[in-house]
């Protein structure tokens, strides 16, 4: 058998000075046990990114973990892009001298703020929501990442500070739905890190994108508690233990943890995946609207499931086999995020009873939705606002009212016909001067896969003040369906 | 340099034409034929002068054991369809058309690249790399880093590491995969002339040997004009509905 991976310990050659397929090897930035990093220039660029280049540590010349991982991030990288990875610039092979050189993220990865946990729960919350928003687009890119951990995520700011992103790091041992799986048939144990390793993949499923939201959890557990879910267990046993021991829950650790937050931490630990979100959208969307979370008993939960519970279930996970489930990008398909911008307080009857009739189509047509419905309370641009009616009651909650009610026939179809979906459907008001900028920006924070919402009236101050459905069209970056009513004369 | 995999053609002329254009449109520079150019489609003479015509310009072309059987005669080994088109076939093709065909190599090489019809292990054999096994027997049997054969309608992809662990993949069309340098390739396009994976779209695969990126494709054309055109000229019924079916 041919084990030569190249020439032998290529990377202990590296000096700084040294060029490298027209890379200069500026300053040696780490050492990790798989890869070292070197600070690089490209010659003759006048790029400003700053670049990194990740050279493998190749043991004795044969370390199979290495050289596969490598393999594999050196064929996942160049297929990705958005802001939620490192920019790929270019790669070296094991005839030569192996390496990927990648954009450079400033700043330190989530390991440094770890070792400060417990985190206060708004900066749980928010590290959470990025994460799982940067899950989600990797997962539509077709890729589980399969290595989620503090250590591999960096975060990047925008140039005008104004906001900041997570970014995932290292593939080495992600999976692509389109792309050949090299470390699929390569180890006979379990691949991932200890702790975060979600119970499918102890049992060998690569494809399920929920596994990255497992490791999610395991993470927000961490920053919330200080503790580890799982341990640290190194063992193939200790991993198994995880199919049938649950956590000890958050508010055990900590009194101060919102109920709400419980609920999404443990359900991101449920060893079924089912039972988990089903896209990392899901979670990011209830991890930015806490009062939507619907509370189940996990968030009640103050104490591990008793003995007679946990033997039941390690019954139960002895014969399991993993339910084998499609793809990263197939399953973040199947369960979309609907919004349903509805504007209750002016739209005609029968254009409100279209859009409510498309949307139950959509929902019967896509059983893993969910449902956000959405009125906009027009504020003006400058100048105080009269926010009470003048009843004195406020206009926010009477909003609200409308919307449920509009709802409500929605929602008696789910309970009659599937009633676990009823409690994914959530109710919002925003307050915005321009309803058209808020539903499209509403739409891009919760990663909302297709707007339904009505055209807009022919009435003759409608036509002046313009259409806010043609500005969602033209602004959106989702699927958006324009409803009309066929109903109404003239319409 | 970017180049076109193209196998088992079977006197598909519709499927060839559509090919040839999508390539083009790739901006494929050279074409290498993995074989099985005639049997079973009704334009047997006008793909052979095809492929010629583009190996008298540079292309490369192996022999394939429904080219071999147009040569000497239907074999015994074949099944009833395949000997009734080879009879078929031998009698439609000029001498100089046969002689063209009797005259191709088993197996060709291009730097670390490695063109076979059936298999690398025993090329005139006509063994099918149907699994892991198969496609295993055939890496160790050569030091080429990618080998590209046809014999299997089916496009498929396998890939042995440095450690002996060999995997498969089912392609997905229009995604390039990078072939990684640290192991081996056994690469099968598909069929162009006669899919059987359930998809009558012609098969075929561009490969850039500087990015080292492999793409397979399906290009959809008029099977039901060839399909039209097998029944007319009196071949198995069966033959014309497998364009229809893709299988």
């Amino acid at each position: 058998m041919d084990t030569e991976p190249g020439p032998a310990r290529p990377s202990s050659r590296l000096a700084a000075g040294q060029v490298v397929d027209g890379f200069r090897l500026d300053a040696h930035l780490h050492q990790g046990g798989m890869a070292n990093l070197w600070a690089v220039t490209r010659l003759g660029s006048d790029d400003p990114m700053p670049l990194i280049m990740k050279v493998p540590r190749i043991k004795g010349g044969e370390d199979p973990t290495s050289i596969v991982g490598f393999e594999v991030e050196q064929m996942i990288l160049p297929s990705l892009s958005g802001v939620h990875v490192p920019k790929f610039i270019a790669k070296g092979d094991f005839t030569g001298q192996p390496f990927i050189v990648m954009e450079r993220l400033s700043g330190d990865s989530l390991r440094k703020r770890f070792d400060d946990a417990p985190l206060p729960v708004d900066e749980v919350v928010r590290c959470g929501a990025l994460i799982a928003t940067a899950l989600h687009d990797l997962h539509r890119q077709h890729v589980v990442h399969l290595d989620v951990k503090p250590s591999n995520i960096m975060f990047r700011k925008a140039p005008d500070g104004s906001r900041s992103d997570a970014v995932l790091v290292d593939f080495g041992l992600s999976r692509h739905d389109f792309l050949p799986d090299l470390l699929d048939e390569e180890f006979e144990l379990p691949m991932g890190t200890g702790p975060y390793m979600s119970p499918e993949q102890v049992q060998f499923i690569r494809n399920d994108p929920r596994s990255d939201l497992f490791a999610l959890g395991v993470l927000l557990y961490h920053l919330l508690t200080g503790e580890r879910p799982f341990g640290a267990p190194t063992s193939v046993r200790g991993l198994r233990q995880r199919l049938y021991q649950d956590p000890l829950p958050p508010l055990a650790w900590r009194p101060d943890c919102p109920p709400w937050l419980q609920e999404l931490v443990l359900r991101c630990l449920e060893v079924q995946p089912d039972k988990r979100h089903q896209s990392a959208a899901q979670l990011a969307f209830e991890l930015q609207n806490p009062e939507q979370v619907v509370l189940t008993e996990r968030a009640a939960r103050r104490a591990r499931s008793g003995r007679v519970q946990t033997l039941r279930r390690w019954f139960a996970a002895l014969g399991a086999e993993p339910a084998e489930r499609g793809n990263a990008a197939g399953q973040a398909a199947r369960s979309p995020i609907l919004l349903a911008a509805v504007d209750v307080a002016n739209a005609d009857p029968a254009l409100l009873d279209a859009v409510r009739d498309t949307v139950q189509r959509l929902l019967h047509t896509e059983p893993g939705a969910r449902l956000a419905c959405l009125a906009v309370l027009k504020i003006n641009r400058i100048g105080m606002d009269e926010l009470l009616d003048k009843d004195g009651g406020s206009k926010h909650v009477g909003l609200l009212v409308q919307l449920k009610h509009w709802a409500r026939p929605l929602l008696q179809d789910l309970e009659a016909t599937r009633p676990e979906q009823a409690g994914r459907v959530t109710f919002h008001v925003l307050e915005a001067p321009d309803a058209a900028t808020a539903i499209v920006d509403y739409a891009r924070k919760n990663q909302v896969d297709h707007i339904v919402m009505g055209a807009r009236s022919s009435g003759g101050l409608r036509r002046y003040l313009g259409s806010v459905s043609a500005e969602v069209v033209a602004q959106s970056d989702c699927t958006v369906t324009v409803v009309r009513s066929l109903l109404r004369p003239g319409a | 340099m970017k180049l076109a995999l193209v196998t088992d053609l079977h006197a598909n002329r519709e499927a060839v034409e559509a090919v040839l254009a999508h390539a083009r449109s790739q901006g494929v520079q050279q074409h290498v034929f993995l074989g099985d150019y005639v049997g079973y489609g009704a334009e047997p003479g006008w793909v052979v002068d095809c492929v010629q015509s583009h190996v008298a310009d540079g292309a490369i072309a192996v022999l394939g054991n429904h080219d071999a059987a147009a040569v000497q005669g239907p074999q015994p080994s074949m099944v009833p369809d395949a000997r009734d088109a080879a009879a078929w076939t031998h009698e439609r093709l000029t001498p100089a058309q046969l002689d063209f065909l009797s005259k191709l190599p088993l197996t060709a090489r291009d730097a670390d690249r490695l063109y076979v019809h059936a298999n690398a292990h025993a090329p005139a054999a006509w063994g099918y790399v149907t699994g892991r096994l198969d496609a295993v027997r055939s890496l160790h049997a050569t030091d080429a880093r990618i080998t590209f054969c046809g014999h299997v309608h089916e496009p498929l992809l396998f890939h042995l590491s440095g450690t002996g662990k060999v995997g498969d993949f089912t392609p997905v069309p229009g995604v390039p995969i990078p072939l990684s340098p640290q192991r081996q390739w056994l690469v099968i396009p598909g069929s162009a002339g006669q899919p059987r994976d359930g998809n009558p779209a012609a098969a075929y695969a561009t490969f850039d040997t500087v990015s080292g990126d492999l793409t397979y494709h399906r290009v959809p054309y008029d099977h039901e004009a060839a399909s039209a055109k097998v029944l007319a000229a009196g071949l198995p019924a069966r033959l014309a509905q497998r364009l229809i079916d893709g299988h």
